[in-house]
This record gives structure tokens, C-alpha cells and sequence, in this order.
């Protein structure tokens, strides 16, 4: 097993009595508790952890954070807990974490592609995709295969998840964000004055910059002010600490997304019936964004090579994690601040080589210390180059002018192994963008700032520009003030004291992005930009020369900013580039728009637990459980889990349907026709309301009666119908089709409470309170009559389209004489607590009838060969009641122009020629049209053919003997008796006559016996 | 996601709970049969599509049941007011731009 | 113009790349065109080069109020597919997927036009009647297609759960193999660099402010940076805010404006190399070239030009996603973004005169502009070039709706985007 060869012998906030065991890439290494993958790997002297996407160079760690862009890992132990594309400087070190590097073949070591890119890096320049593959035309195919497999950093799993993920919605008065001296001041200030509070950090431990601070607060080490801080807001009830969870997205009217991950430090898996990570979907009243600043890298030429980092990184390891990521540092800065890297180096007992400071005086206190430390300060000057291969083990140094744009004297190399660097630092803004505000710029801070917001949003510390330690607890404190006074606590009584830092001053920063080199950019070695990508400042500037002016356009040529990383790193670098290029300033050249997230989001997180059984609720009816024991199969309509045929063992689909078709007309038949919409309808008004939706009239229907009613749009177009009862004079109960009825409901309230609210009718959906069961065939009346004694069921007392209350079974029921079959039948409406109840009993009674329960494809059929429409099935939203025949279901004469009347009036819907209804007979009797196949008068016509319309629905009837089918043909109501062709995909074309779509008992007698 | 006021409720529910329902203070013709296939196309399909305030129909779907209106920024995404069926905007373009100009 | 080849790489290469010239110029406008279009998207750029290309027609400006190919062409999920419904929208997605064929060549510009196929699922029985009818049709227009079993499915995408485990399973699809995904930044480009070698002046950073009218005719247009600019035609090809451009005009569209949503995963290696769709559960995904999972949301129910919808909505479409692609659920999402799509009450786009003479609208193309890019530019060129509507635009007037003459392809369900 490899050494900590990097490890120091003492700090750091790691435990070093507690040693992990990890793999990478196969082979063994330690750690310990309080690492990250990053610190052990570093620890571990692992300079070379990938290979750059494009010209295969080897990539080291850059930084502590969000922000890396290079310790891209493939983490998981098995197959179905592989993670695709870790930041290891974000993966908190457990014991057997294995992770294995995501480029570099056949490793990131000896890279093959590396050699390749060394040759060919030159011919890809940014959009050397759109410049070539193009001949021959046929090779685009093939070349894109091996673009593909070059694509790609992490694989997916090829395993199912073993995880759940869980959703949980919070409401809060303040929710802050990042839990540094700015955020946990906000939330300690917020929380005193009694709001209730949310303080979410994406690190595991709150403290942020305090944790590697050199600052002492009131006299001690920053973390002590932390831990205190921490244990106050822990003892307050109104406060909810989230750490290992980021704000990643921040929505319209302070919906906020915090993204926790409850599992991820302890195993790739959860532990066994808990969550992996949660997703706190937050109501905020106010959100403090607290979320500090990234470090901006300076853009040197080789500035990827292993052992070129961010200073605060370098730090970051030093003070955090115990770890050094070398001997030898040069550090090159444009500003004060990234002084203290060198002295947290130098603290550990190694070298420092030198400061290279881009400014030509620096005057801050911070120098005066460098100084009186030994340290080499060489001003006006730049590492314009790193030197090194697998490893850094130079660094050239050049002299440069005032204004930083150019190299002013010859070069000369200082060995070191680390090239930390800082060019300032950038306000962490993303979350201020997502919801449309766009950054402003400040030339003091050289950075942007979050611009103005419509969200109730406050922002403290770094992120408002505020850099000091003093300024960032001050501002905290102060803004967390106001979050509870905008949420309505009374903070004036308050005394909240400012903690006291001790600080030294620092002197102007410069504003440094691009370091110049002796040689032009295009001919210097590579500055990179946006590593993950392989952006270079030469390629910012082919892009620009190239006439990509705008900064959207820069950034999509290059795909500067389209990293996991998403442009932290780069973003503001590159900007500076394509302004300097353009000869702009910064704010001229723009910013470009964050959107969510601020770090990637595992999909199960966002999914949460709605997939499987919970992806949509599976509603049931009343006898569910009884389809289900006697075998059927069900189809899914809307919601609803519907039985769709009862097979028999042995049984094809087509023998079942058979046989439940013949058993209904020859004796007697049952469906579960609970699933129909029922919506109850009462009120004075009731009836001028259902004559107004229904194109139908419903004038004179009398209590006890039953009606059939076609449902319109505006547009006159059919959407919907179903029979409607009068249970009263004021009083009906309308059906609807199973999937409709939510959205008829909805459309009835529409009409009355916008265009009709002085009509007093008031609608409820009862779907779900009557089970419903149609017994339809010639011994369908016996068999009722052998569970009922309270209704009269002589024909002439009880007619078709009647209904009468009563009891069947002992359960009080409404019993319906309406049909979808064309015979004698009988809806049975119970409560649906009794539903299985009454179901049984007529099996019970009904065996001696064969009584034979048919799913909806008998159900199908029945009515095909009667030729009743499925509204949705034979409609599609283009067909008004005129094309489908039913004129009969239309009344012109109503008083009121019902919904769709004027619609189906309109030019178009009054042409000649309309698709039209019609039914359909194949020639040959054995065939069955397949639902879908087009018409056509001419099977022999050459592509594109004139289709005539479309097969709605067709099947075999076991009673005629012959295939069915219904279907619209162009002006068919005329062409009754032709012959159309329906050309299938095998090359065979079917022959079918058009016919009425009344195929069995045109005059209706099987129902009215 | 909208945080939207129901004004029957008197309650601010999230978004999921409701639907929008497009453009408010379209009215049926009073008489359909005679507006031409123009008008009646129009009252169909030609709707307001403001950048800036618009007032637009929502419907608690999931709670009362009830529609009522919405004055809302469609570039913000700011929910301006809140009024009931039947009922006028006070927030108005017009007016808004009026106060600027004032 | 400079052609594009591999050699020509490798030459630019020994001179550091240098030398590479502009893609496009950045004119100062003139006063006057004989067409201006306004909208520097996929759609105005490519109606410009056809205007050019095929009609001769080269004194024209395209003025655009960002930067080129800046709206739903660079937010959009790329997909490219003609199975269509109605005879009229197929016939114009068609004529569109043929010059998708050889748009690289034709353009010199590789648009990674790849047509690795397009599956539209079925998850119940009324949705596959809905395929077998559009596929039936789309054989009979001479458009690619074909029903696929849950087996078949299961062949073409083996990571898919095409098993009956799920709440909705899979019963079949459709599938169109000459369909496809495109770099939509590079039609955009492809499009812009070659109208400008032809002559045609793109303005970036220009917003009409006003249609100039005369006796109710366009005759020019009012601009913010450069004044008036006038023209003896006028395109307008803005999508989400074509309503916000008739009203300068005086009139009204039967347009709404909505987000719609997508987001990336982050890039994994290669996994998925077809396109799925399914409206059934409301999602669409494919795999990028650069390995990203592409995928599309739904479109949100309220007007917005925000740029940005609904959090729920990324969320019932990761829900889909993971419901069939149970093995995604630990892949990670990147960035999520929204379009401003300008939706028809038919699904389908207006490409038409209007009410004011020698103003002509292109737009309302909802979920399926990218798609149509090339065949809206070049029957739109047309219709500019003639001043009436070209054979295959003509179903797509915006007086249908006051007749009634809608294609509906709301109807055909599985083929919303």
C-alpha cells in the first residue's frame, strides 16, 4: 500500500485515529475520517488522477471544491451502485470506497490518446467537428462512432438502483445558504430574533473559509467561533441544519430545491431501508445567499500540468486536511489575499521558491510579512509558463508591464514542484441567476456581483463583493437581521455584537485574468481555460477572429462553460479573453446566464419515490380483487386498471373474446363498469345546464329516464359523452367516459362559474362512490329478478332508457335499462363498499345462466357490431357529431346555442367531402382490418397515395361470423355499398366494402324485449 | 413553481395544485348563431400573448375547485394580484405604465 | 466563402490558425432591402439562404435582436423526425427531412446531422391505434416508419424496461430510422455563413421596435440601434414572440407563448445512441455526441417568456425517465433550461400573409421547430420570393382558424414534440 508521502504530521481537521481504506483504480491506499477523496489521493502523492477530453494530457487536482474540473471519478463497489462522475474533492472519504479514474486508456498514466493528441492537438481547434467528417457524405456515420466513444467521462450503471430517494417539503421564514462567517452570522442573527431558520451548506462540516482560516475571532482559531456558532443555532428548535446539502436550484417565488445527500459519505449504498439522498423542496419567505466566492485560476501556458492548483486550494489541504501537495511552491497572485498560501506552506516546514506577484508595487501588509519571512517576492512579474510533464518541475518567470498585457523581458525557469496561483476571486452568483436576474460587474472587486431580483433575496458576504472576514461576520449578522424583520419578527430590541478580527490590511488587487507569454497566444503552449473541455485562450481568440463576437457564441464554438463544473473555474477568465479580443470591457462582453443546477443532481433524487407502483396511482374498483382471481388482464384506461378479457386456460385472446361475446348475446353476460365518470348534478338550473354542454335535448326527459348526450367543444368537435339520468326534477346523474371524467368535470365548472353563474346547479364527481356492473344478454332480466323483489322488471313497467331504485342483493341500488351492447341489460349501481358483495351474488345465481364476465374488448366489440361509438377512439378531436352520423343526437331547435353549435356551422366543418363515420365489411370474411390501416380508392396508386381516412376500430365477431370494422372515409354517408383498399406494411391489401356501422339488429329488438 | 393566493381558500398552495386555464375575461358571445366564422374564430383561438402583465385564468384543480383570476408578469413570472371571478384587474398595463409616466 | 475541409484543417493548423477567416461580416445596415426578416434564428437564417440560394435574391437583411441562432436554436433537444400525421404536416416535415440529407455538403458546414432513429412508445391500446394510424399514413406519404412489439423495442434499446414491471408499460412503438438528433448551433452557423457569402446582411444586436406601415402595407421596419430599415417585404420568424411583433403590427395571432423545458445529464459514456419518446409519461431523451443524456420536459400550462418553467415539471420527467430507464437513476443532472415555444391551438405552425400587406408571419411551430428548420426556411424563402404562399405552406395559413380548417395533430398522440 502506497504512503501518505503528503500527509503532514500533525493539523488538519481529518482524524487520524480513525484510518480508511480505499481503492483507485484498483490498488489500495489510506486515509482518513475527514478527507475527502481529493485530500487521501493528494495525501497520497497521486499527481496524474486524468487525461484532458481532447488531447489526452495529463490532469492533475486543481482545487478543494465545487469548482474542480479535472478529479472527475467513477465511484461504486458492484454494478448497480456505479456513480458516474464524482468531484472527488467533493466525496468525502469512507472505509472501501472505490473509484477508478474516468479517461486515459489504457490508463491515465501511459494514455495512449496523450501521445495522439500530442501529434494532432494542433488540428483541433475549437469547431473542427463543423469543418470536417463531411466527405465522403456516407463517412459521417462511421467518423461519429469514434467521436462518440471519445465522449464521455463516467459510465452509468448497467444495474437497477438499489436506492430510494425521498422528497420533503419545507416552509421557512429565512433559509440561508452556505454556512461560512457570512451565512452562519446570518442564520445565528436570524434565528435570535425568533424566525424560523434553514441553514444549508453543501460541505459536511458548517464552517466554510473559517475551517482553513489563519484568522483568530475574539481571540481565537476561527473554527472554535464556528463550533460555538454551530452548537447555538443546534440548540434552537426553529432551526433546521442541513449539512451535505446544496441549494441547487432556486425557483419562481422562493421555491428553493436543497439537494442532501444523507448516505453518500458512509457507502455507495444506503443503509437498508433508508434513503440515499433527499430532496427538501423549500418555501422560503426569505433567502440569504451566502455563498461565498470561487477562486479565479490565472491562465498561464501549461497551466494543466499536475502540481498547477488554486491558492486557496493549496491552503485548503494544508490547513483542512493535513495534506501538502508538495515541496516546492511558486506562488503567483494578482492580490494580497492568496499571500496567506504561501505562509500556510511555509508554516509546514517546506520551501517556498518564490511569490511571483503580477503587480508592480504591492504595498499591503500582507507583502511586509512575505517579506519578513524570508520569502522571495518577485513584483511586476508572472510565471508565464509551467515546465513538467506528468508532474510540475518548473516554473518560467517573466518580467512583465504595468498594465499586465504583455511579457517585457526574457524568461527564467525556478524549479518547483506546485504552481499554486490566485487571479482573485469571483462571487459564487448562480443561484441569484436562475431565476432570470443577470450578475452586474464591479471593477473594484473585478467580479460579478448577483444583479437585481424580483425573489424576496438577500445576499451577505463574498458574494455581495464583501471579501474581509470582518466585513463577511458584520454583514451576516446584519442581513440575517433584516430576513426576520422582512418576515416579520421584531428585531429592534436586539443586541447582536460583531465578533472581533484581527486582520492585516490588504493592499489594491489587479485585475489579472490572461498571463502574457514572449510568444503570441495562437504559438504559445496551451493556456488553458476551461480545462474540462480543453478551451484554450487561443482558442477564445480563434473564436472571436472567427467572427463569434458574442459571448453565448464564444462559449458554445468553444463549449467553454458546458462542463460538470459549468464554467466555475474558467467562466470569468474566459470572459476577460473574449474581451480583451474584441477590445471590450468585461461588463460590454456580457455574462452568461447560471441556470440550475449549481452542481449536478442525481436523477433519482429528483424522481424521488414517484416511479413503479408510485409513478401514477393505480385506481381499483370494488371487485378488483375478483378479476384478478379469475385470471383476468387488464388494460390501463386513464388511471384505472381496467379487466380487459378473462382467458381460460388454454384459451388464445381471440378464443376468449369468442366466447364472452357468444355467452352475452346467447344468454347472459357481466361487466365492471364502475370506471365510467359519474358526476352528480343538482340544482334548480340543472337541466338548462345540461342541455347547454350537451348537443342533445334534454327538455322533456322525465324522472326515471335515461338519455344519451354527445359532448362538444366550442370548436364543435366531439370530446366526450355518455348517458345522463334524471333522478329528479332537479336532480342527474351524468356519465362520462372512464378517462374523461376528470376533465368533463373541470369543463363543467368552467362554463359554470365564468359563463354561467347565475344558473344554481352544483356538480360532484361520485366516480368512485357506486360500483357499477352491466349485465347485458336475453337471461339478463331472469337473473336480475332472482336479486331483487322491490323492482318491477316486466318489460313494459320498466322500458329501455328507464331507471328505477331498489334493492339487488339486499343493497339498495339504482338499476339502469340502458345498453352498450344492443341487448337486454341492466346497470347495476350499488355503493362500492357493497359492490363485491352484490358481484358474488350474481355469480351465485347467474352460474346456472353460464354468466360470463367480458373485459372491455367485449366490451368492444358488442358495441362495434352495434355501431356505437368510444369517444377517443373513434374520434379524435377533428370529428363533429354530423360527420359521425349522429345528426339524431344533435337538436337544432334548443333555445340556447348549446356548446359546439356554432362551431361545427363553420366553413369548414359544412364542406362537401369531410372524413365521415362509416362502417366497413372486408371482403374476405375470415380478415380483420388491423385498427389504424388507411384508405385508399386506388391500392395501385404510386407514393404518396390518396388516403381517404383511418380504421378506428375493428374486430372479429364471433356472432356474424365475419370481420367488422368502423372507420372514417372521405364523404363515406355517400359512397355506401363502394369498395375501398387498405394497403398494409407486408405489401397485402385488404378489400372492404363501406356499409352502415350497424351491423347486428339494425331496428334494435334484442333490447327491447 | 407559482406560490399561488386562492382567493376562495384565502390560502397561498403551491402550484402543483392548481392549472392555468389561459387568457381571463374572454366572453362567450351572447349570440353565438349569429357572430361570423371570423368572430367565432377569434372568441376560439386569438389570444393575448403580452410580454409583461397579463391577466389569466387559473383553476384550484386539486382543492376548491374553483377559477379565478391572476394578473401575472409573463417575464418575471411575478404574481401581481389576485381576484375572483367576475371581478376587474386593478393592476393593469395601462395603468402601470400611467403610474411610471406620473 | 473559405471552404471547410479536413486538409484545409490541417493547413490552418501549420499556421497556428491564424488565418481563418470570418464566418460572417457584421454589416452596418443599408436603408433599404427588398426583404428584410426579422429573426436571426435557425428558421429566419435558413429562409434567408434559401432566398439566396434558390431564388436569386440577395438584397436582403436579417436583423436580429441578440445574436444569431440565440433563441429556441440553441435551447432545443435536437431532435429530428417527419412522422407526422396529417398529410399536410408530413408533407412539410418531409420536404424538410430531405434537405436535413444533405445539409452538410450543401451548407460546407457538418451540422452532425446523425439519423440514428426515432421511437415513439406506446404504452396503452388507444396509444398504439394512434401509431399503427400515423405510421400507416406516414407509409403511404412515403415517409419511413414502422410498428414495433415491445419486443422489437426491447432489441433496439436494450437498457430500456420494456417489461411489464412498470406502471405504464411499454407495448410497442413506432419507429422512423431516418430520424434523428443535429448540432442545433451548427445549423444556425452552417445557415449564417453561407447567406452571408452570398450577400445577405445579418444584423446582430438589432430589435425592431415597430413594423413601419404605409396605407396598410409593411414597408419597413423600426429598429432600436440603427433606425428605420426599409423593405418591400418583411418576414417575421421570431417564435415566442411573434405575438409581441403582430401586435406592433396591429393584429393578433392565435399563438400563446409557453416554457419548455430540457435538461442535461452530465456527460457518460456512450449508452443510448437512439432517440425515445414517449407522451404517455412525458419525457424524451437521447445521448449527445459529447455524452450527455438530452432530455425534453413538457411544455408548461401558463404564458411565460421567462426563459424558465416549473420545477414540477423537471420532475415528472425525470420521473418518466427513470421509470424507463431504471439504471439512469444514479446519473446525475447537469443543467436544466427553458424555451419560450409559440404554440398553435392546432400543433402545427402558421406560415402565412396577414392582415398587413407584404408582412408575412412564420411561426406557432411549438415542440417541432427544430426539426423543420430547413423546410420552413425554404418554403418560406418561397412565399417571401412570390409574396404568396408556397403549394406546401398553404394549409398552414392563419386564416384557418377562422374557417376551421385546422391539422390537428393535437390528435396524434405520441408525436407532440
Amino acid at each position: 500500500m502506497a504512503t501518505q508521502k503528503n500527509r503532514l504530521k500533525s493539523g488538519g481537521r481529518i482524524d487520524r485515529n480513525k484510518p480508511l481504506t480505499f481503492f483507485y483504480n484498483g490498488q489500495p491506499y489510506q486515509g482518513f475520517q475527514g478527507d475527502t477523496l481529493a485530500s487521501a489521493l493528494i495525501a497520497n502523492g497521486v499527481d496524474v488522477i486524468g487525461r484532458s477530453f481532447k488531447y489526452g494530457r495529463p490532469r492533475g487536482i486543481m482545487s478543494a471544491g465545487a469548482d474542480e474540473p479535472n478529479a472527475i471519478m467513477q465511484l461504486g463497489a458492484t454494478e448497480a451502485t456505479q456513480i458516474p462522475n464524482v468531484r472527488a474533492t467533493q466525496q468525502e472519504l469512507y472505509q472501501g470506497l472505490h473509484c477508478r479514474s474516468t479517461s486515459g486508456w489504457p490508463s491515465v498514466d501511459f494514455d495512449a490518446m496523450g501521445l495522439i493528441g500530442q501529434f494532432f492537438g494542433r488540428m483541433l481547434p475549437p469547431g473542427f467537428y463543423y469543418k470536417t467528417f463531411m466527405f465522403p457524405e456516407s463517412f459521417w456515420e462511421l467518423y461519429e462512432k469514434f467521436i462518440r466513444k471519445a465522449a464521455g467521462f463516467g459510465r452509468s450503471p448497467r444495474e437497477n438502483d438499489p436506492d430510494i430517494y425521498d422528497h420533503m417539503n419545507q416552509h421557512t421564514e429565512v433559509l440561508v445558504v452556505g454556512a461560512g462567517p457570512a451565512g452562519l452570522s446570518a442564520a445565528l442573527s436570524a434565528a435570535r430574533a425568533g424566525a424560523r431558520v434553514i441553514l444549508a451548506d453543501e460541505n459536511a462540516e458548517f464552517g466554510g473559509s473559517l475551517l482553513s482560516s489563519r484568522e483568530l475571532i475574539d481571540g481565537d482559531p476561527a473554527h472554535l467561533w464556528v463550533k460555538k456558532a454551530v452548537e447555538e443555532l443546534a440548540q434552537n428548535d426553529n432551526v433546521l441544519l442541513l449539512p451535505r446539502s446544496t441549494v441547487n436550484g432556486y425557483h419562481d417565488h422562493n421555491f428553493v430545491t436543497i439537494h442532501e445527500r444523507l448516505a453518500d459519505h458512509i457507502s455507495d449504498k444506503a443503509p437498508e431501508g433508508k434513503a440515499r439522498q433527499r430532496m427538501h423542496r423549500v418555501r422560503a419567505k426569505w433567502v440569504v445567499l451566502a455563498t461565498g466566492a470561487h477562486e479565479r485560476p490565472l491562465v498561464f501556458a501549461n497551466n494543466d500540468i499536475p502540481g498547477c492548483m488554486l491558492a486557496s486550494a493549496v491552503s485548503t489541504y494544508i490547513r483542512q486536511y493535513g495534506v501538502i501537495p508538495g515541496n516546492n511552491l511558486v506562488l503567483m497572485t494578482s492580490n494580497d489575499y492568496a499571500y496567506r498560501t504561501a505562509f500556510d506552506w511555509q508554516d509546514t516546514g517546506r520551501k517556498v521558491i518564490a511569490i511571483v506577484d503580477s503587480r508592480q508595487n504591492p504595498t499591503g501588509q500582507y507583502v511586509e510579512e512575505a517579506k519578513n519571512r524570508g520569502i522571495k517576492v518577485m513584483t511586476g512579474s508572472a510565471v508565464i509558463q509551467a515546465e513538467g510533464g506528468k508532474r510540475v518541475n518548473g516554473a518560467m518567470i517573466a518580467p512583465i508591464s504595468a498594465d499586465g498585457d504583455r511579457v517585457t523581458g526574457d524568461g527564467t525557469v525556478l524549479s518547483c514542484d506546485t504552481i499554486a496561483s490566485s487571479g482573485g476571486w469571483s462571487p459564487v452568483v448562480h443561484l441569484s441567476c436562475h431565476t432570470g436576474s443577470r450578475p452586474v460587474w464591479r471593477g473594484d472587486i473585478h467580479g460579478f456581483v448577483p444583479g437585481e431580483t424580483v425573489q424576496q433575496q438577500l445576499i451577505a458576504g463574498a458574494v455581495s463583493g464583501s471579501y474581509s472576514l470582518s466585513e463577511c461576520l458584520k454583514e451576516g449578522l446584519d442581513i440575517g437581521l433584516l430576513a426576520a424583520t422582512n418576515a416579520g419578527h421584531a428585531t429592534d430590541s436586539l443586541n447582536v455584537t460583531v465578533p472581533k478580527v484581527e486582520e492585516l490590511v490588504e493592499g489594491e488587487r489587479m485585475a489579472m485574468f490572461y498571463v502574457p507569454h514572449s510568444k503570441p497566444t495562437s504559438r504559445a503552449p496551451k493556456q488553458f481555460v476551461d480545462y474540462q473541455n480543453d478551451v484554450t485562450a487561443a482558442g477564445i481568440e480563434l473564436a472571436t477572429r472567427e467572427g463569434f463576437e458574442s459571448i453565448e457564441h464564444v462559449k458554445r464554438y468553444t463549449a467553454m462553460g458546458f462542463g460538470t463544473d459549468q464554467g466555475k473555474m474558467g467562466n470569468i477568465n474566459g470572459m476577460a479573453i473574449t474581451a480583451k479580443s474584441l477590445n471590450k470591457t468585461i461588463p460590454e462582453t456580457g455574462t452568461t446566464v447560471f441556470r440550475p443546477n449549481y452542481t449536478p443532481v442525481t436523477f433519482g433524487a429528483i424522481a424521488g419515490r414517484h416511479c413503479r407502483d408510485l409513478f401514477d396511482p393505480k385506481r381499483y374498483t370494488a371487485m378488483h380483487e375478483w378479476h384478478v382471481e379469475n385470471g383476468a388482464k387488464f388494460e390501463d384506461v386513464g388511471q384505472w386498471k381496467r379487466p380487459w378479457y378473462y382467458p381460460k386456460p388454454g384459451e388464445t385472446m381471440q378464443d376468449a373474446l369468442n366466447r364472452e361475446c357468444r355467452a352475452t348475446r346467447e344468454s347472459v353476460g357481466i361487466l365492471d363498469a364502475s370506471t365510467l365518470g359519474k358526476i352528480d348534478i343538482q340544482g334548480k338550473d340543472a337541466r338548462e345546464f345540461i342541455s347547454r354542454v350537451y348537443t342533445n335535448a334534454w327538455a322533456k326527459l322525465a324522472v326515471g329516464k335515461c338519455r344519451y348526450g354527445l359532448m362538444c367543444g366550442e370548436d364543435g368537435m366531439v370530446f366526450d359523452d355518455g348517458v345522463t339520468s334524471c333522478l329528479g326534477e332537479n336532480h342527474f346523474l351524468m356519465t362520462t367516459t372512464s378517462g374523461g371524467a376528470a376533465r368533463v368535470l373541470e369543463w363543467l365548472e368552467l362554463y359554470h362559474q365564468t359563463e354561467w353563474p347565475e344558473l344554481e346547479v352544483y356538480m360532484t364527481s361520485v366516480t368512485d362512490h357506486w360500483a357499477t356492473m352491466s349485465i347485458a344478454g336475453p337471461n339478463s332480466r331472469k337473473l336480475l329478478a332472482e336479486l331483487t323483489d322491490d323492482i318491477d322488471l316486466d318489460k313494459d313497467n320498466f322500458k329501455f332508457m328507464d331507471w328505477r331504485q331498489g334493492t339487488v342483493a339486499g343493497v339498495p341500488a339504482r338499476v339502469f335499462r340502458i345498453s352498450f351492447t344492443g341487448e337486454l341489460s341492466f346497470e347495476i349501481n350499488v355503493p362500492a363498499h357493497y359492490g363485491m358483495h352484490v358481484w358474488k351474488k350474481l355469480f351465485e345465481h347467474g352460474a346456472k345462466y353460464n354468466l360470463t364476465p367480458y373485459g372491455t374488448e367485449t366490451m368492444h366489440v358488442l358495441r362495434a357490431e352495434k355501431g356505437f361509438i368510444i369517444a377517443g377512439q373513434d374520434t379524435d378531436g377533428s370529428v363533429h357529431p354530423y360527420d359521425l352520423g349522429m345528426s339524431w343526437c344533435v337538436s337544432e331547435n334548443k333555445p340556447f346555442s348549446f356548446i359546439g353549435k356554432r362551431g361545427m356551422k363553420r366553413e369548414d366543418c359544412v364542406k362537401e367531402n369531410r372524413k365521415q363515420l362509416v362502417g366497413l365489411k372486408p371482403k374476405d370474411p375470415s380478415k380483420v382490418i388491423p385498427e389504424g390501416s388507411q384508405a385508399v380508392d386506388n391500392p395501385n396508386q404510386p407514393i404518396p397515395m390518396t388516403m381517404l381516412g383511418h380504421v378506428t376500430s375493428s374486430y372479429y365477431s364471433a356472432c356474424l361470423g365475419h370481420g367488422i370494422a368502423m372507420g372514417m372515409i372521405r364523404n363515406g354517408h355517400n359512397r355506401m355499398g363502394d369498395t375501398v383498399y387498405y394497403p398494409q406494411a407486408d405489401g397485402s391489401v385488404i378489400e372492404a366494402e363501406i356499409c352502415s356501422p350497424i351491423f347486428l339488429d339494425p331496428k334494435g329488438e334484442r333490447q327491447n324485449v | 413553481m407559482f406560490y399561488i393566493y386562492c382567493p376562495y381558500c384565502k390560502e397561498h398552495r403551491e402550484e402543483e395544485e392548481f392549472h392555468a386555464k389561459g387568457q381571463a375575461h374572454i366572453e362567450r358571445p351572447a349570440d353565438p348563431d349569429s357572430c361570423t366564422d371570423k368572430e367565432w374564430g377569434e372568441y376560439l383561438y386569438f389570444r393575448k400573448n403580452p410580454r409583461g402583465l397579463h391577466h389569466e385564468m387559473w383553476v384550484h384543480a386539486v382543492g376548491c375547485r374553483k377559477f379565478f383570476n391572476v394578473t401575472r408578469d409573463t417575464q418575471t413570472y411575478e404574481i401581481k394580484e389576485v381576484y375572483k371571478m367576475g371581478e376587474r384587474p386593478t393592476i393593469t398595463a395601462q395603468n402601470q405604465t400611467a403610474a411610471k409616466q406620473a | 466563402m473559405q471552404k471547410y475541409s479536413g486538409f484545409g484543417l490541417l493547413k490552418h493548423a501549420l499556421s497556428y490558425h491564424e488565418n481563418w477567416q470570418r464566418v460572417w461580416r457584421n454589416p452596418k445596415p443599408k436603408k433599404k432591402y427588398d426583404i428584410v426578416i426579422v429573426g436571426g434564428g435557425g428558421h429566419g437564417l435558413a429562409t434567408a439562404y434559401y432566398l439566396a440560394k434558390v431564388h436569386n435574391i440577395t438584397n436582403i437583411a436579417v436583423v436580429e435582436k441578440g445574436y444569431l441562432g440565440g433563441g429556441n436554436t440553441a435551447r432545443n433537444t435536437t431532435i429530428v423526425r417527419s412522422n407526422y400525421l396529417w398529410d399536410e404536416a408530413a408533407h412539410l416535415y418531409e420536404h424538410a427531412m430531405k434537405l436535413w440529407e444533405g445539409l452538410s455538403q450543401d451548407l460546407n458546414y457538418n451540422v452532425m446531422f446523425s439519423q440514428r432513429g426515432v421511437l415513439n412508445l406506446g404504452h396503452t391500446l388507444q396509444d398504439m391505434r394512434d401509431i399503427q394510424r400515423r405510421v400507416n399514413a406516414n407509409r403511404l406519404n412515403g415517409i419511413d416508419g414502422e410498428v414495433l412489439d415491445a419486443r422489437q423495442v426491447q432489441e433496439i434499446v436494450p437498457i430500456m424496461d420494456c417489461s411489464a414491471n412498470t406502471r405504464y408499460p411499454v407495448l410497442g412503438a413506432s419507429w422512423q430510422p431516418r430520424a434523428g438528433v443535429a448540432r442545433h448551433d451548427a445549423v444556425a452557423w452552417g445557415y449564417a455563413r453561407a447567406a452571408d457569402s452570398m450577400g445577405v446582411d445579418l444584423i446582430q444586436q438589432c430589435e425592431v421596435v415597430d413594423i413601419i406601415t404605409e396605407d396598410g402595407a409593411a414597408v419597413g421596419v423600426e429598429t432600436k440601434q440603427h433606425g428605420s430599415i426599409m423593405a418591400d417585404r418583411i418576414g417575421c420568424v421570431v417564435a415566442g414572440n411573434s405575438g409581441v411583433m403582430a401586435n406592433m403590427a396591429g393584429f393578433e395571432l392565435p399563438i400563446e407563448s409557453h416554457p419548455l423545458q430540457a435538461l442535461v445529464s452530465e456527460p457518460i459514456k456512450p449508452i443510448l445512441d437512439t432517440v425515445v419518446m414517449s407522451n404517455h409519461v412525458h419525457g424524451y431523451i437521447s445521448q449527445s455526441d459529447k455524452g450527455d443524456l438530452v432530455i425534453g420536459a413538457g411544455i408548461d400550462g401558463y404564458n411565460g417568456y421567462g426563459q424558465r418553467g416549473s420545477y414540477p415539471t423537471i420532475e415528472h420527467t425525470l420521473q418518466a425517465i427513470v421509470e424507463l430507464f431504471p439504471i439512469f437513476s444514479r446519473v446525475r443532472m447537469n443543467r436544466q433550461w427553458g424555451g419560450i415555444v409559440d404554440t398553435c391551438p392546432d400543433a402545427c405552425p402558421i406560415i402565412s400573409a396577414t392582415p398587413v400587406e407584404n408582412l408575412f408571419f412564420n411561426c406557432g411551430w411549438g415542440t417541432g421547430g427544430f426539426k423543420a428548420t430547413p423546410g420552413s426556411g425554404h418554403v418560406f424563402a418561397a412565399t417571401l420570393a412570390k409574396g404568396e404562399a408556397h403549394e406546401l405552406a398553404k394549409p398552414f395559413t392563419m386564416f384557418r382558424f377562422h374557417d376551421g380548417a385546422l391539422v390537428d395533430e393535437h390528435g396524434a398522440a405520441g408525436v407532440a414534440h
